[in-house]
């Protein structure tokens, strides 16, 4: 079990809903951006003279911008239903988690400052000042939302407290108050092209290695193109799928799929991430500038399909916002979807009856799967609403004999985010990541206890890297987390390939 | 009384017109904020009907309150729907001749009276009974609640106990469409029923009570999930592309 220097939150058979503890997470904050990194995204490198006044500018700049904010803002009734949903107010009980706690923060700047109510009688309506004191619980629970949109199914009006993280990070970032995990990894896509930082070259020597490994599995030679002018299809995917576990194991079997399929396809060292982390800081300009690097890659490659890997919030920009961010997209091939899921393309192709898939070698695991937040409640798979439910279940149920859910209150559009989620993914917030898993990892242990499972398939980079973390600190395995495609790379009978089976029927025979 | 009848007109009057500039003015800011990205909340209808009905069943059943808190459906669901029974049943008051339909609505609304004051009353209890909703619970939520339940409770004293003079009310309003004032009872409960209903008119557009537009103008809802079929562009974004 890892150690932690905070209390993990006990498992229970039942979930409880906790107590309101005021302000015991008030200490959790991210470390700050530095200068430099701040600079590259277009921010002032620290806190600017005369914050207050350009910071409610900032906020007023918004509220004409996004129908959104200036909405949620007004609408919310005070009715609870939101309060016991959020997974860090479940895991931390410090009530300015509960997802209302969280927007109010910002709702009680709004209401000193822009309505009338709250600029005649503050106390009545609870309006506060922009003080200092504010600023540092913003920094701090604004950063402890993982935009997983849990709170918008519940709520009588859709209120989504996304929304409000994103701007009150938007906000922030503009009077130089910045977060450092994700303004240096945004600066890094600019500089390098992915969120790692890892180089073309490097990014070259790992595919070959991968193309190295599957022939020696397989005898097959599977290959791991990089920027292929003419390929067919160009693939976006998290770079944590070049090197990370499992990850890693999710792009090979992608690999294996495009082979099977029989079409040919590249990454590119331009686009080399799918993630796109202008998102979670709120800057639509920044994640514009981010998504612009996939439309210059694919005129650059000449492609004519753009196919996603495994990632939850980058699903979510590339489904509900590339046409916007990037589009139009009328040079590529209008008979698929632009862009498309790797699950939707596994999928489709498991539908011809085009993969010769062998349930059998998955025979060592007992499956569950975690819908990733961001797939679930923000992004579709598939012609119909749902199908982001559908279509991975369809995958699993195709490469595996044993798969159970988990409890229906904490899967489809009531899935709990991992905890990791909207740029909390870093070192400095491990308290936060450890107690924010709790609800999943809870629904988890349930359906380990009762049916014996052993493994929980994702396709999220991120929901894999975090259960990663923070699952020995449950007193479970890192390795319990798959990709699924690395459940369709295990399944997959390449043509052409050598099999055990074979060889021994072979021996058999004689 | 007349001076009593002459204060209550123009506060009708002022109430009558700050219910309507103000929700139109939010209305029209709502409307045309821009909405830069598509943010439906998934599972999400793929066609424009489909956003209707989803919005319709919120409306109706508050369907997404129900999945939250069944507690709070059940109270907060007879309040609006008593509530809105006991509109209708009000009608009587404004409209000459009386339609059918409200003729025969009549009895229904004071089963909705008294839905509605039950109601209140459990949304209120919530407020103090529920640690996480005493947490985020201002005066302000207070004071609305205790308005609304005032107000119902004076309709239903006016109709099960002291009686008031209801021609001479209704004589009252149909009197402000053409600009006269006729004497309005002197009761201390209808005064004061009357005093409460101008003062929700008027906080209406400045207040939580803005939910109600709110819902017909939230992203997160009225959203069609096309991103892929339609581009989906605003104003200040297509002036992006530009530079």
């Amino acid at each position: 079990m890892a150690k932690a220097d905070f209390e993990v939150p006990e498992l229970q058979q039942y979930p409880e809903i906790p107590a309101v503890e005021p302000g015991v997470m008030a200490h959790s904050s991210p470390f700050k951006s530095k200068p430099q990194f701040q600079a590259d995204l277009g921010f002032p490198g620290e806190l600017v003279d005369d914050w207050q006044k350009k910071a409610l500018d900032k906020m007023g700049d918004l509220l004409s911008r996004y129908r959104s904010l200036r909405v949620y803002l007004d609408s919310c009734v005070k009715c609870g239903s939101c309060t016991d949903k959020c997974h860090y107010y479940l895991g931390t009980h410090d009530p300015k988690n509960m997802p209302v706690g969280r927007q109010d923060l910002m709702r009680k700047v709004y209401r000193r400052h822009f309505t009338l109510a709250g600029r005649l009688f503050p106390k009545l309506v609870g309006a506060e000042d922009l003080t200092e004191e504010v600023l540092g619980d913003w920094y701090s629970y604004y950063h402890q939302c993982s935009q997983c949109r849990r709170c918008s199914v519940f709520c009588p009006y859709g209120i989504d407290t996304a929304e409000i993280s994103m701007a009150a990070r938007e906000i922030m970032d503009h009077i130089g108050v910045g977060q450092k995990y994700c303004n240096e990894i945004i600066g890094k896509v600019y500089k390098i092209g992915n969120n790692l930082g890892l180089p073309g070259p490097a990014l070259a020597d790992t595919l070959e290695g991968l193309e190295e490994d599957v022939f020696d599995d397989t005898g097959v030679e599977v290959k791991y193109p990089l920027d292929q002018e003419g390929a067919e299809i160009l693939l976006v995917t998290p770079s944590a799928d070049f090197f990370a576990e499992p990850h890693v194991d999710g792009l090979i079997g992608y690999g294996k799929v495009f082979h099977e399929a029989g079409v040919s396809w590249t990454l590119s060292s331009h686009a080399s991430e799918a993630a796109n982390f202008g998102m979670f800081i709120g800057s639509y300009e920044n994640m514009r500038r981010v998504a612009l690097r996939i439309r210059e890659a694919a005129i650059k490659l000449g492609v004519k399909r753009i196919v996603f890997g495994e990632c939850g919030h980058a699903w979510r920009v590339a489904y509900s916002f590339l046409n916007t961010l990037a589009g139009p997209w009328d040079f590529l091939d209008q008979r698929y979807p632009i862009p498309q899921h790797i699950c939707e393309f596994t999928y489709g192709l498991i539908q011809e009856g085009k993969l010769n898939l062998d349930k059998s070698r998955n025979d060592d695991m007992v499956l569950t799967y975690h819908d990733s937040c961001n797939v679930a409640r923000a992004s579709r798979m598939g012609d119909r609403p749902g199908g982001q439910f559908d279509i991975p279940r369809a995958i699993i149920r195709a490469t595996c004999n044993h798969f159970y859910d988990m409890d229906e209150e904490t899967i489809r559009d009531r899935t709990f985010c991992c905890g990791g989620g909207g740029g909390l993914l870093t070192d400095d917030l491990m308290e936060v990541r450890v107690k924010g898993a709790q609800p999943r990892v809870e629904a988890l242990n349930n359906v380990i206890q009762e049916k014996g499972v052993t493994h929980m398939a994702a396709i999220c980079a991120i929901c894999k890297s975090q259960f990663t973390k923070v699952l020995p600190y449950y007193g479970m395995d890192l390795d319990q987390i798959v990709s699924v495609h690395q459940l369709v790379s295990n399944a997959l009978v390449l043509t052409g390939e050598e099999t055990e089976d074979e060889d021994e029927a072979a021996d058999e025979a004689a | 009384m007349s001076f009593l009848s002459d204060v209550y007109a123009g506060l009708f009057y002022f109430a009558a017109f700050v219910l309507v500039a103000g929700l139109t003015n939010k209305v029209i800011q709502y409307a045309r904020t821009p909405a830069p990205l598509k943010i439906p909340t998934t599972p999400a209808p793929t066609t424009k009907t489909g956003v209707a009905l989803r919005l319709t069943r919120e409306v109706v059943f508050f369907e997404s309150l129900f999945r939250g808190s069944k507690w709070t459906w059940i109270f907060g669901w007879m309040f609006h729907f008593g509530l809105f029974l006991v509109t209708l049943r009000h009608l009587r008051y404004f409209l000459e001749p009386v339609p059918m339909p409200i003729q025969l609505i009549q009895p229904f609304g004071i089963y909705g009276g008294i839905a509605m004051v039950i109601g209140l009353a459990g949304l209120w209890g919530r407020r103090f009974l529920v640690d996480r909703v005493r947490y985020i619970t201002a005066l302000s939520d207070h004071l609305i609640l205790a308005l609304l339940i005032t107000i119902g409770l004076s309709g239903l004293m006016m109709r099960f106990v002291v009686h008031t003079d209801i021609m001479r009310v209704k004589q009252f309003f149909q009197g402000l469409y053409v600009g006269q004032v006729y004497t309005l009872p002197a009761d201390p409960l209808l005064l004061l029923h009357l005093l409460l209903v101008a003062v929700l008119m008027i906080i209406f557009p400045y207040s939580k009570l803005l939910h109600a537009p709110g819902l017909f103008f939230s992203p997160s809802r009225n959203q069609v999930d096309n991103p892929r079929e339609q581009r989906h562009l605003a104003p200040w974004a297509r002036r992006l592309e530009q530079d």
